[in-house]
């Protein structure tokens, strides 16, 4: 699958994260910029490839401004993203 | 003879300020503060290097401080909280000498004991007149209690009282008399008012600071304090009024008259006092224009000096007399040692303020926090900074449980009788790893950026910069 259209899921609030995605037909860009980088880099970012593996989904252009976010929010709000992207769950 | 000078400039030098002295500043203008800048820009102007800063709290507004330190002209910061803005900059290791942070208890205390010398005292005075007595209750720039200032104005060799609000002599209801003030400055403003006091401070409507206030509310009414005569110490912050509203509903269900509250005081407390909860309210600063108001008219409401309120050198200080004692944590360690000094990445944002003070004098210190803030879990294995040690701190409450410091069995074994749903803090920590996984450990640097001083003077711990990744 592939992110058709750009599109935007989250806020900027406490515990919550903000996601910017973006077609692109030959990589996969992951920008995360978290005020818990040095606690959960490694899992923020697994959660994030997790969803787009879900989603088939192995280009594109993803950028994350994380504020503490829970694993399960962060996955509702890659899901949002993608759907709104013009990405279907096969 | 005449103490009034015309500028800023003409105190300093009539004053006698050198290099390689120390000046003291009281933080009653909090972030709207104008002194603290003004003087340290007239002394860079002059030339004067290698200052100590002992001010008893440094806010965001200070960051021209950063500067003055890169330049050489600050090499030295003593302090009992100390703002987001320096505090970055200090962990980043800006300065060869380490930050020295006491508690406000402990400041007035080593200032009485003569280990904290002050050369020359900027005092922020709301109001004054020309022979020096002093009152923050009047004025534009009114701050109400002048608490932290007393010990400045006893102990330093030299006092400069810098006001926007000159009154006529003598000053009826001064506060710091004129016999130890030596020179009064009269300038435009000595501060942002806005930014001085809030306007109201206001109860939390967040459901998981309302769960935790409530539960500490429950832990207050089962530790047997809550009688007549009860005394009690509760923040600004949102979580630690609700707890008073809380408190304030069981006293009135149970006819229970307290005997005094003491603090930081807002609106809120001064209302309860005013309902006949408490017969005084001790107040060593006003964090808002109710408080202010109160202290200016209300002859219950008595302004306290910082050595009154917590002082380890005095005979006998408020604290020595306060039942309970609502506080907040950053971090809490399995240890129940508090961290109030850093963020969970390091970086400097606060202090004991009179956190480890109330702690140590109250009968029963109570802990609010989140289990959980922004991902990060509360409990850790080890706190990044000790601020308040473990032995003084009672009861850790959480929106998912309290934990009780195994010290206190049998307060234990009575907040359990009660239903309340008292966890081991192992348990709390273990609760919160599995919401928001295990935290990978900060690393700190290897200089040491600050020394936290306990209240009694000696080394409770060490700060060290913080790793730029």
């Amino acid at each position: 699958m592939k992110i058709l259209k750009n599109a935007v899921a989250g806020t900027l609030e406490s515990s919550d994260l903000f996601i910017q995605i973006e077609p692109d037909d030959t990589e996969l860009v992951l920008e995360i910029d978290s005020v818990v980088a040095n606690q959960y880099m490694d899992a923020i970012r697994g959660a994030v490839l997790e969803t787009l593996k879900e989603f088939d989904v192995s280009t594109g252009k993803i950028f994350i401004k994380d504020k503490g976010a829970l694993d399960c929010v962060i996955r509702a709000r890659m899901e949002t993203a993608l759907k709104r992207g013009g990405v279907e769950k096969e | 003879m005449s103490k009034l000078m015309g500028t800023i400039r003409e105190a300093i030098e009539k004053a006698g300020l050198k290099d390689g002295m120390t000046i003291s500043f009281h933080h009653h203008m909090r972030n709207g503060d104008y002194v603290l800048n003004m003087v340290l820009e007239e002394a860079a102007a002059m030339g004067i290097r290698d200052l100590t800063i002992n001010a008893s709290s440094i806010f965001d507004i200070h960051e021209p401080l950063i500067e003055h330190i890169k330049n050489g002209v600050v090499t030295q910061i003593e302090c009992n909280y100390m703002g987001g803005r320096v505090g970055k900059a200090i962990s980043q290791g800006i300065m060869e000498k380490p930050v020295i942070f006491r508690t406000h208890g402990g400041r007035a205390g080593d200032m009485e004991r003569g280990a904290s010398r002050i050369d020359i005292a900027f005092l922020a005075a709301p109001c004054a007149d020309p022979m020096g007595n002093l009152s923050g209750k009047y004025g534009p720039s009114a701050c109400g209690s002048l608490g932290y200032a007393f010990s400045d104005a006893m102990y330093a060799k030299k006092v400069v009282a810098v006001t926007d609000h000159l009154v006529p002599y003598p000053l009826q209801d001064a506060s710091i008399d004129e016999g130890y003030v030596d020179y009064v400055v009269q300038t435009e403003q000595i501060g942002d008012p806005a930014r001085i006091v809030s306007g109201t401070t206001k109860i939390t409507r967040d459901p998981v600071g309302l769960r935790i206030a409530g539960l500490a509310a429950q832990v207050v009414k089962h530790s047997g304090y809550l009688k007549n005569g009860f005394s009690f110490q509760t923040g600004a912050g949102g979580a630690s009024l609700a707890v008073a509203k809380y408190v304030e509903e069981m006293m009135e269900k149970d006819h229970i008259k307290g005997s005094f509250c003491m603090g930081g005081i807002t609106g809120y407390m001064v209302d309860m006092a005013n309902k006949g909860f408490f017969d005084t309210i001790l107040d060593v600063q006003c964090f808002d224009l109710k408080a202010i108001e109160s202290i200016r008219e209300n002859p219950k409401h008595r302004e306290i000096s910082a050595m009154r309120y917590a002082s380890p050198a005095a005979k006998s200080a408020a604290v020595d007399s306060l039942d309970v004692v609502i506080l907040g944590a950053t971090q809490v360690d399995l240890d129940f040692n508090v961290n109030v000094h850093t963020d969970s990445n390091g970086y400097i944002m606060g202090g004991s303020g009179g956190h480890s003070d109330t702690a140590a004098g109250s009968k029963l210190a109570i802990i609010v926090a989140p289990l959980i803030r922004a991902r990060l879990p509360l409990i850790v294995d080890r706190v990044l900074c000790k601020s308040t040690p473990g032995e003084t701190v009672d009861v850790i409450v959480t929106q998912r449980g309290i934990a009780v410091n195994p010290r206190q069995k049998e307060l234990r074994d009575r907040l359990i009788k009660a239903g309340l749903p008292v966890r081991d803090i192992r348990e709390l920590k273990k609760m919160a790893e599995e919401i928001a996984g295990v935290p990978r450990p900060v690393e700190m640097g290897d200089k040491v950026v600050a020394q936290v001083l306990y209240r009694d003077g000696t080394l409770l711990d060490t700060i060290k910069n913080v790793a730029e990744i």
